[in-house]
């Protein structure tokens, strides 16, 4: 009976989720690209997976317990997923010492500096990632090329980084058709590149889990993806000799699993539906920006990062109104 | 004893890079490898014992009004001094800081102490106060300078510790700078609070 008259402060009704499950749902939503990068790149990518996952996890045990001294926060399976989307981030043929590095920078630079889960305004991966590819810029752009054919150790260049040599260089579009793989290869992951960044097909049907689960909701992804198609699609319609059709956009790189998994991460991403929207419209437009104008033939890790620090002045500016309260 | 203080406290308690974080355009800019380090921070030091002598002498002279401007023309006396010796006689280590080095002018650790210090103190004590301040800009900018080299490219001055293939490009450039820095802060806060 006492239990029914105890006041306290709200919330009085918690959900079934934790951020243990959460977590959970999001690594399941992971597995069929998880399981096409090792159709596809073979042992490596089993390595490099299980490499990642270890070491996060390990640098999550070992800094919390023996730095910070605070409680053991393993169980919560952030480190986990943490090094999951590391691995994914990264071509299949980087050395281990490497990922090792990416993993301590992610974990111990990305996350626990700021004060572990939930305090980190950047999101730990693409710490991880973006500190490797600016430190071991050889290494991070030598793609293994698909393995389908049995030959081990043979690398070539990712779509975007063989367009971008070529645009750079002078040569129209047109003559390219033969190099860029068509829309159905890039649509099922069969190229080159990054582990997790190769089908976009494995990618959405981990999305469509998720999007099931309410663990994401369709703003940021739709908002990201949009932008980008209608941007691209923009500079495409005046000049089609100079740049590529969007859909080639969408599908080459890490479009798709930037904005399906890495952009939608809940701590780094605005709170609100309207502040999602500004804040994927930004990643679309930084992003076509860096692909078409800038220096790197990729540039979703960098959108994502610098929209990551605008985030709490969106959720600051999207500030919903107080229920009640009229708009004067 | 207490000239002794002055001297010291510019090395860690009131270390102006790690502490006061004074000072941090060059601290951040050059500190590409250690020698680089070293260079900025034994002018910075050369300019900040002299200014401080100076301002120090003058300080009755000048009216309160213009007091920032007479500082400036004060301290940028010595810099273009320190500027035509170093190009003249170290033009490799002048290349490497290039703008730097006029930019000491409107370092805030120089003008700081003058405002700070010199304006208030005696000669001796201002000497002494700007010598324990620019030594410790100095260690503070070749430690980090160190670091970043030592991380970046695998060597201490230009010494090689280990292949350069290992060394993380990230250090030399400009944001290894902000992460070392902020690393090096939260240590030495660590040990000023145990």
């Amino acid at each position: 009976m006492s239990k029914f008259l105890t006041i306290s402060p709200s919330p009085h009704v918690k959900g079934e989720e934790s951020v243990q499950k959460i977590m959970l749902w999001v690594i399941l939503a992971m597995v069929p690209a998880m399981v096409w990068s090792f159709v596809v790149f073979g042992m490596g990518a089993i390595i490099t997976t299980s490499v990642a996952i270890l070491s996060c996890v390990f640098f999550e045990y070992a800094i919390s317990r023996f730095i910070l001294k605070t409680e053991n926060s393993v169980g919560d399976l952030s480190a986990f997923l943490t090094g999951m989307l590391l691995a994914f981030n990264v071509p299949s043929s980087l050395p281990i010492w490497m990922i090792i590095i990416g993993a301590l920078v992610a974990i111990g630079i990305g996350k626990l500096s700021f004060g572990g889960l939930g305090n980190n305004p950047f999101n730990p991966a693409l710490v991880g990632r973006v500190f490797l590819l600016i430190s071991f810029p050889v290494d991070m752009t030598s793609w293994p090329v698909n393995n389908n054919s049995g030959v081990d150790g043979v690398t070539g260049a990712t779509p975007l980084g063989l367009v971008k040599e070529a645009i750079s260089s002078g040569t129209p579009i047109s003559q390219l058709t033969d190099q860029v793989p068509s829309n159905m290869d890039l649509f099922f992951g069969n190229i080159g590149g990054s582990l997790g960044e190769i089908s976009a097909i494995a990618l959405i049907l981990g999305a469509l889990f998720m999007l099931y689960k309410k663990v994401i909701t369709w703003h940021i992804p739709v908002s990201i993806l949009g932008t980008m198609f209608v941007f691209a699609g923009l500079l495409w319609t005046v000049d089609s000799e100079q740049f590529m059709n969007p859909m080639f956009h969408l599908l080459t790189g890490g479009a798709m699993l930037g904005a399906l998994y890495m952009a939608t991460d809940m701590v780094t991403s605005p709170m609100t539906p309207k502040g999602q929207l500004i804040y994927g419209i930004g990643i679309g437009i930084i992003t076509i920006s860096i692909r078409v104008f800038g220096a790197y033939p990729e540039g979703i890790s960098f959108a994502i990062l610098i929209m990551n620090a605008v985030t709490p002045l969106l959720n600051r500016y999207c500030k919903p109104k107080d229920f009640g309260r009229r708009a004067k | 004893m207490n000239q002794m203080n002055n001297f010291t406290k510019g090395f860690i308690k009131e270390n102006p890079v790690f502490v006061l974080l004074l000072g941090m355009c060059p601290t951040l800019g050059v500190t590409s490898s250690a020698i680089n380090g070293l260079g900025m921070g034994l002018a910075t030091t050369f300019v900040l014992v002299m200014a401080n002598i100076v301002v120090s002498m003058v300080k009755n002279f000048i009216p309160d009004k213009v007091r920032i401007p007479s500082f400036i023309v004060i301290i940028a006396t010595f810099v273009t001094i320190v500027e035509l010796v170093m190009k003249g006689y170290l033009p490799a280590l002048f290349d490497s800081l290039g703008l730097f080095i006029p930019l000491i002018v409107v370092n805030c650790v120089v003008l700081g102490r003058a405002e700070a210090f010199a304006s208030k103190n005696n000669l001796l004590s201002s000497l002494i106060d700007g010598l324990g301040m620019g030594l410790g800009f100095a260690f503070a900018l070749t430690l980090l300078g160190g670091v970043r080299e030592f991380l970046g490219a695998g060597t201490i001055f230009n010494m090689t510790v280990y292949p350069e293939k290992y060394g993380m490009l990230l250090f030399i450039l400009a944001p290894g700078a902000f992460i070392a820095l902020g690393y090096l802060i939260a240590i030495i806060n660590h040990f000023r609070k145990a």
